[in-house]
């Protein structure tokens, strides 16, 4: 049987914390976390920087039930060290990708992160190249590793690789993926190359409408907490494999993208040399027209991500 | 170490190889481990999206050829490449390809060995190095996630503070030494020994799951990674088996 809290079509992904995202997501009342608050696993090093530690490290492991399939889930906390990956938070994720191997189950990854958590840089650097091993060994294994991105801190450094080697992202408008983030670009090369504060910029080059349009990510959804589990239902039904044909394809399509949108300047110029209606009114639209609008032009990954 | 002198010293009956900016790729034959494959970004250049699906390019021509040979790949590079085009056209999506035709790579029976000889850093180490089956670096290597000035502007602590904690922990500071102890980097190789021989010794390692976590453990630099990993993998293999209370 199915499920759902009444306050799921209206909740806001982006709003939600890690939790009320796990509640809203799940069937109700399948969700069994893994060394939750309880246990007190903190990070060990945030105390050297006389930082607040949180119970949870800032990520919420467990099993859940997805429309009646099981499923293992990890949502990360944005609103704590902007959901930064440290040694045990990144350890949580790296031990639930190796249990789904083992157990054939598949895999929510709820990102909200900034990347590497700095005060512990060397482990969690480590931790994101483990994850991604990781998930590619899963991969290889024939199960899915599916991705959710829509939080306030978006998806970024190590995060946006992890992101990466996904088989499948749901991204809602406000999703962001990027490497290096707006301050980092504009601290390291100028504002003449990337003015941060010019948040109009910032979501037209890294946020969800232009990620969807080239392919970065695969199914958009509007900024509820129903729509991401609509759609993560209908992600866990696709077959989606990892080997050479597959990564043989995407080397095709990255360097199509490289040949197609080069040198384009702005997101509107990619959008207006892949044929869509209108590019500059993209980032206004409510989702269903825009959506209208990107079918049939926008690049999909299909098959080769 | 020039780079001149590394493919020297690992090579001495010569290699094959193209230069073309800052990539290096050929192919050398091992006095008793036959053919191996090399690839390298050099010169500290930083990692964009062109420079990173050349070499993915390269690492999926060596799996369509079959020959199942190792992969040694060397590394020099800055960070990702932090521009506003590269960001436009999917920076991530890049890298993370990178990393994944290397990982296919091993999982389609080539070993592959990373050789960090200068410097590395942030999503470029990442997507190279330490995509790498076994990671070795030599002595002059000088990894980092971020350096300690731009570290103390995120961090807003002044940079003698920093330096001060950096000499009591690993798990932060720049530098070879503590990605060795957080159980990155597996090998660091001696100058003074032939490096032939010290990759043929990496090569005859049979290859196996990933043991970072425990290295960073048992050289004491990472202490709970890999404690946690394994409670979590316990607790979903025991709970999986208990019915559910609802």
């Amino acid at each position: 049987m199915t499920t759902v809290r009444a306050d799921a079509a209206s909740l806001s992904w982006y709003e939600a914390s890690a939790r009320q995202r796990i509640d809203a997501l799940i069937d109700r009342g399948s969700f069994d976390e893994f060394i939750g608050p309880e246990q007190r696993e903190t990070s060990p090093h945030l105390s050297i920087f006389d930082l607040p530690e949180q119970f949870d490290d800032g990520i919420v492991i467990g099993r859940g039930h997805l429309d009646a399939s099981s499923v293992l889930v990890a949502a990360q906390e944005g609103r704590f060290m902007g959901g930064a990956l440290g040694e045990v938070h990144g350890a949580k994720l790296t031990g639930l990708l190796r249990a789904a191997r083992k157990l054939k189950e598949d895999v929510l990854i709820l990102f909200d992160t900034g990347g590497v958590r700095l005060q512990e840089a060397n482990a969690g650097e480590l931790a994101i190249a483990e994850i991604m091993r990781a998930v590619i060994e899963v991969r290889r294994a024939g199960i899915k590793v599916i991705g959710l991105i829509g939080g306030r801190a978006g998806c970024y450094g190590g995060g946006s690789l992890i992101a990466g080697t996904c088989s499948n992202l749901i991204i809602s408008e406000q999703g962001r993926i990027s490497v290096s983030g707006p301050e980092v670009i504009e601290t390291n090369k100028g504002v003449e190359e990337f003015d941060s504060r010019d948040r109009a910029l910032v979501w037209r080059t890294m946020g969800g409408k232009h990620r969807y349009l080239i392919g970065g990510a695969d199914m958009f959804v509007d900024d509820a907490a129903l729509a991401f589990r609509e759609a993560a239902i209908a992600a866990l039904q696709l077959d989606r494999r990892c080997d050479l044909a597959v990564l043989a394809a995407e080397q095709e399509r990255l360097e199509r993208r490289l040949k197609r949108f080069g040198h384009a300047r702005d997101a509107v110029e990619v959008w207006q040399s892949m044929g869509i209606e209108k590019p500059a009114e993209i980032p206004g639209l409510p989702a269903e027209e825009f959506l209208r609008r990107a079918a049939d032009k926008r690049e999909n990954a299909d098959d080769a991500r | 170490m020039t780079l001149d002198d590394i493919l020297a010293g690992l090579f001495p009956s010569g290699i094959d190889i193209k230069r073309a900016g800052t990539e290096v790729a050929g192919r050398a034959t091992l006095s008793d481990a036959g053919p191996i494959h090399l690839l390298g970004i050099t010169q500290g250049s930083p990692v964009g999206v062109d420079e990173a699906i050349a070499l993915a390019r390269r690492v999926i021509e060596i799996i369509k050829s079959g020959d199942r040979a190792p992969i040694l790949l060397l590394v020099d590079s800055a960070s990702q490449l932090m521009s506003r085009r590269d960001e436009l056209l999917g920076l991530n999506e890049y890298l993370a390809h990178l990393a994944k035709v290397l990982l296919l790579a091993e999982a389609e029976g080539h070993r592959t060995v990373g050789l960090l000889y200068g410097g590395s850093a942030a999503g470029a180490f990442i997507a190279t190095a330490l995509a790498a089956g076994t990671l070795v670096a030599l002595p002059t290597a000088h990894p980092v996630v971020m350096d300690l000035p731009s570290m103390a502007r995120v961090t807003k602590l002044p940079i003698e503070v920093l330096k001060a904690k950096a000499e009591t922990t690993p798990v932060f500071a720049p530098g070879l030494d503590n990605m060795v102890r957080t159980g990155g980097v597996h090998f660091v190789w001696s100058e003074g020994e032939p490096l032939s021989a010290q990759l043929a010794a990496v090569l005859a390692r049979p290859a196996g799951d990933d043991e970072r976590d425990r290295l960073g453990a048992a050289r004491g630099g990472r202490r709970k990674a890999a404690e946690i990993a394994d409670r979590v993998a316990a607790i979903a293999m025991r709970s999986c088996t208990e019915p559910h209370d609802d």
